[in-house]
């Protein structure tokens, strides 16, 4: 929560063919409840759109689902997207339906932090707090 | 200027979207870049711009419309802005800034410059540094700056001040809501736009505007209240069209001009009050004065030797 | 009147006693949706007109089940939803559950197929053979259906903006068995408008969408009478996170328009509309559930006779498949999934299903593996053989709760088709985010309540362990996609080019015109031409639906 800086401002999107929408969704709306200003960019959009998105946006962080079992092909990609247009100081978080031994394979090709489902919210919203923040402390610094 | 200042102006110059969002965020955010940036601005880019306000209820279709009126100005060969605007929650600051989702077709398009920005604790329908926002956008080399607001009822009066242009987006159906707008919008707004107007109940509506808007069309022999379905792409052009000759009419005989000096009158205000509020705020518990609101107003500004 | 006098006596007694010395767990109790459950359902909260409200299984309004006998005659249909990587894997445990004892094939299609794009579309990277069975062309409709007699069994295929299509290569493959379109039995979910409020496949906008649905309404009440031809969904729209009556009211609401819409095209009401078939969602509260089956049964069956006019019985019986709720399984102690399911699957028999799928424990974690499956299927063998509900017909019938429920979600769902109806219809509130917005905030609701805690989810946020076992996990083999591109191309390279473009050209001059799109796609589909290809000149003609 930002009492005294400005809210944090980070990008929910889902990347692929995936439709289902109702966790990244509820995500968006805790964030929102939490002081996050959230640019939700809704389902079936591609690496590039999101990469663009953000960048243009100028979030602090990323947050992608996925359901359908694309995340090792397209988690990465949205990193690589980020980096080609300048943004690669801007942390990735992905969460939805993937696998324990997933996780590390992702952490490795450049993504922040990994929620598998079940995992509370709060948790969730921690991590993009903390990732907003660091975000911001490296910008300061620059 | 600082290093800082100096890299993000080169950007806005190359049209570089990082540099045109880390500007936005900066005077946004009112950083120590803000004010350098901003006296450093191409005037010329600025002056040139047509911004044009898109309010109205929600459910009308103003995301839709806008990114029709996107589509074809990329047509035409345009460079556009858009600053889209969501509510911040009163009670947790934060905000879902969702229009962006009507949007997306022209992400990857990079004469589109899109920024969706929250109203951050502002009444009047749009956030403060709107109006720098405008400015980045233009400096960055956007011809055209559509603003679309949040819309609810009399509050949208932040965008005539800041739009060159203000269209009103009205649907079928809205009948209570456009009884509580008379006394407001409608006035001021420059143009209506009756969307969904292939649904029942556009004719009649397009009537009733047509009553309120006739002393304006007469004035400027433009047709002021037009007839869209943005779903199907009908009605663009002639809105379009009749935006432009309204802009040359306004440019033309010194109504743009006036409105803008009336517009950066107004900002410098705001800005005045936001710059001040946080001092305020801090000098208000030393007021001797606890109980009668003017009473302390009038001494905090005596404490800053304002009289 | 005696009741309620002893019952006042019992709360100031017994009830008091009780309760003086210890609460109840909670200081309200209520669904999702905010409906209070009573302590005690008593005779006199149920309208007692038996024949009116509740009649004879098999007899309007249907509210005890479609059927006389319902499973003392026949079991309801076992039909396990599957398909994964290629045709010829998904063939192989098609085969596997058919010698298992499965009565009914269902086919899962990956996303790409399922929004109209080839394997080799630059959308399609990462997602081929993902959720399902990547389909291109008729060949991998060929390898899919290898060796299994199609005059044999019935297929449902959860096909809906492209249905028009895998019904036309699902005909042409029947074609070459030697099996005619006439003898086909089975279902094509063809339910476009869930899709922009829940599921998210939808290709083209509302309008050109419903015309390809009548499209198929009408060829198949003439050529395919045995099929159905569309299966209005609630399971979706429940996963999305909507209430029980939500389920109900927009599913409804849906088939309202699919008949409406279809009538305006010139078909008779009692022509097609025993071919419409439903689905829904089997939850886990489980007398919510019963309740609500029967409520969607009933409320169906008077909409039909009222405002539709049908009169053939047929046309007012509500038949549906159901599937227990994917989003009620845990990643977490995923054995305690099975309990789930089972408690789940107890429901939609008990509310007179005519066809269930039940989940797997690992679903929440992956695509199921062949042991998950075979126990997935072994619950409802269960439930069917030694459990003894399938024994007696509608055994909850009479009971004062569920009677009392039953008529409360029929009146909730009413009140909210109504409100549809006055905002301008369906497609009115797709456009404008109405329907949306109800599912987002019930989800929303649902969720703050598990994040809470006050609604517990065991193992997930009460009764946790620190170690968690790590099962075996299917995983789809990366070379899938590979495989597949190439297979595309292949039979791109081999087929007779001219005549697919010829075919595809016919198609397009078809589409902008008025006539039934059935027999041009048919004859594309049988010169190979793939999905993208055609999805690709509908694309074109109708748009594209953007949220």
């Amino acid at each position: 929560m930002t009492t005294q800086q400005t809210p944090y401002r980070v990008l929910i999107g889902k990347p692929g063919l995936d439709g289902h929408d109702r966790g990244a969704k509820f995500i968006a709306r805790a964030l929102r409840d939490e002081g996050f200003e959230v640019i939700y960019t809704g389902i079936r959009r591609t690496a590039a759109e999101i990469a663009a998105t953000a960048i243009q946006e100028d979030v602090d962080v990323v947050g992608l689902s996925s359901l359908s079992g694309a995340h090792l092909r397209l988690f990465p990609e949205v990193v690589r997207e980020l980096k080609d247009r300048g943004g690669a100081d801007i942390p990735v978080l992905g969460g939805g339906v993937i696998p324990d031994e997933d996780i590390e394979l992702l952490l490795k090709e450049g993504l922040n932090a990994i929620f598998t489902s079940g995992t509370p919210a709060d948790t969730i919203i921690q991590s993009f707090t903390t990732a907003s923040q660091q975000h911001r402390d490296h910008d300061a610094q620059k | 200027m600082t290093p800082k200042s100096n890299a993000l102006l080169a950007g806005l110059k190359n049209h570089d979207p990082r540099a045109i969002g880390r500007a936005i965020s900066a005077v946004e955010n009112n950083t120590a870049e803000a004010a350098a940036l901003l006296s450093a601005l191409d005037r010329d880019l600025i002056d040139n711009v047509l911004v044009l306000g898109i309010t109205g209820p929600p459910g009308a279709g103003k995301s839709t419309l806008t990114s029709s009126l996107i589509r074809r100005l990329r047509e035409q060969k345009k460079r556009v802005g858009i600053i889209a605007v969501d509510p911040s929650s009163p009670i947790s600051g934060g905000a879902i800034l969702g229009d962006r989702i009507r949007m997306m077709e022209h992400a990857l398009d990079p004469d589109v410059v899109v920024r969706s920005m929250a109203t951050r604790g502002r009444l009047g329908g749009l956030c403060a540094s709107a109006g720098a926002a405008v400015r980045i956008m233009a400096a960055s080399g956007c011809e055209v700056i559509l603003i679309e607001t949040v819309g609810v009822g009399q509050s949208e009066m932040d965008i005539v001040r800041l739009a060159d242009i203000t269209l009103m987006v009205l649907a079928p159906g809205f009948g209570d809501d456009i009884q509580a707008m008379k006394a407001g919008l409608l006035e001021v707004a420059d143009f209506l736009v009756v969307n969904k107007s292939d649904m029942a109940g556009a004719e009649a509506l397009c009537m009733d505007m047509e009553q309120i808007f006739s002393a304006k069309e007469e004035e400027s022999e433009i047709k002021r209240v037009l007839q869209t379905v943005a779903t199907e792409n009908m009605g663009i052009s002639t809105l379009l069209d009749s935006v432009d000759r309204f802009a040359h009419y306004i440019t033309a005989n010194g109504i743009k001009e006036k409105r803008r000096d009336k517009a950066l009158d107004a900002e410098t205000i705001d800005w005045v009050i936001e710059m001040l509020r946080p001092k305020f705020i801090q000098t208000m518990t030393e007021c001797s004065e606890k109980s009668d609101p003017r009473v302390r107003a009038q001494e905090l500004i005596n404490t800053f030797k304002l009289q | 009147m005696s009741t309620n006098k002893k019952h006042s006596d019992w709360q100031e007694n017994e009830l008091s006693t009780s309760l003086n010395r210890f609460p109840e767990r909670k200081e309200e109790f209520t669904l999702h949706g905010d409906t209070e459950i009573p302590r005690l359902a008593l005779p006199e909260n149920i309208n007692d007109d038996y024949l009116e409200h509740l009649g004879f299984p098999g007899q309007y309004p249907y509210t005890r089940g479609v059927q006389p006998t319902m499973y003392r005659g026949r079991f309801w249909t076992m039909r396990q939803y599957a398909g994964f990587s290629t045709a010829s894997e998904s063939n192989k445990r098609y085969r596997y559950l058919l010698d298992q004892g499965t009565t009914g094939l269902s086919v899962a299609f990956d996303l790409p197929t399922q929004i109209g794009y080839d394997s080799d579309d630059p959308m399609s990277l990462g997602e081929v053979g993902k959720v399902g069975v990547a389909i291109d062309t008729l060949a991998d409709m060929e390898a899919l259906f290898a060796d299994i007699p199609l005059d044999k069994i019935s297929t449902s295929m959860t096909i809906n903006s492209p249905a028009i299509v895998l019904l036309a290569m699902y005909i042409v493959v029947a074609e070459k068995q030697g099996v005619p379109a006439d003898k086909l039995r089975g279902t094509i979910q063809n339910d476009v408008l869930k899709e922009y409020v829940a599921r998210g496949t939808y290709i083209f906008p509302p309008k050109p969408s419903l015309g390809l649905i009548t499209d198929i309404f009408q060829w198949c009440s003439s050529n395919m009478p045995l099929f159905n031809t569309i299966s209005i969904s609630g399971y979706h729209i429940r996963e999305a996170g909507s209430t029980a009556a939500q389920e109900v009211a927009f599913t409804l609401a849906n088939g309202i328009t699919y008949v409406q819409t279809a009538i305006e095209a010139g078909l008779e009401v009692d022509h097609f509309a025993k071919r419409l078939a439903f689905f829904f969602n089997a939850s886990s509260n489980l007398l919510e559930e019963i309740a609500k089956f029967r409520a969607a049964r009933r409320l169906w069956a008077r909409i039909m006779k009222n405002r539709f006019e049908a009169k053939t019985p047929a046309s007012m019986m509500m038949r549906f498949h159901a599937q227990t709720a994917g989003s009620s399984l845990a990643a977490k102690q995923i054995d305690n999934n099975i309990v789930r399911v089972t408690i789940q699957a107890l429901a939609a028999v008990l509310g007179g299903t005519q066809s269930l799928h039940t989940n797997s424990r690992d679903e929440a974690l992956s695509l199921p593996t062949e042991d998950s499956v075979r126990t997935a299927l072994r619950t409802q063998q269960i439930i069917a053989h030694e459990s003894g509900v399938a024994d007696t017909v509608d055994p909850f019938a009479g009971s004062y709760y569920i009677e009392q429920l039953t008529d409360a979600i029929e009146l909730a769902a009413e009140e909210l088709i109504a409100k549809i109806e006055q905002s301008g219809g369906v497609v009115a509130c797709i456009e404008d985010g109405f329907i949306k917005r109800q599912i987002e905030q019930a989800a929303y609701d649902y969720q703050k309540q598990i994040e809470s805690g006050e609604r517990v989810i065991v193992g997930v946020n009460a009764f946790q362990i620190d170690e968690e076992e790590k099962p075996e996990l299917l995983r789809v083999d990366p070379m899938v996609e590979e495989a597949q591109v190439n297979s595309l191309q292949n039979v791109r390279k081999q087929r007779d080019e001219p005549e697919v473009q010829s075919r595809l050209a016919a198609l397009k001059e078809t589409a902008e015109s008025d006539t039934n799109l059935m027999e041009p796609i048919i004859d594309a589909v049988r010169a190979y031409a793939s999905i993208g290809e055609i999805c690709s000149v509908l694309r074109g003609i109708f748009g594209e639906y953007r949220d």
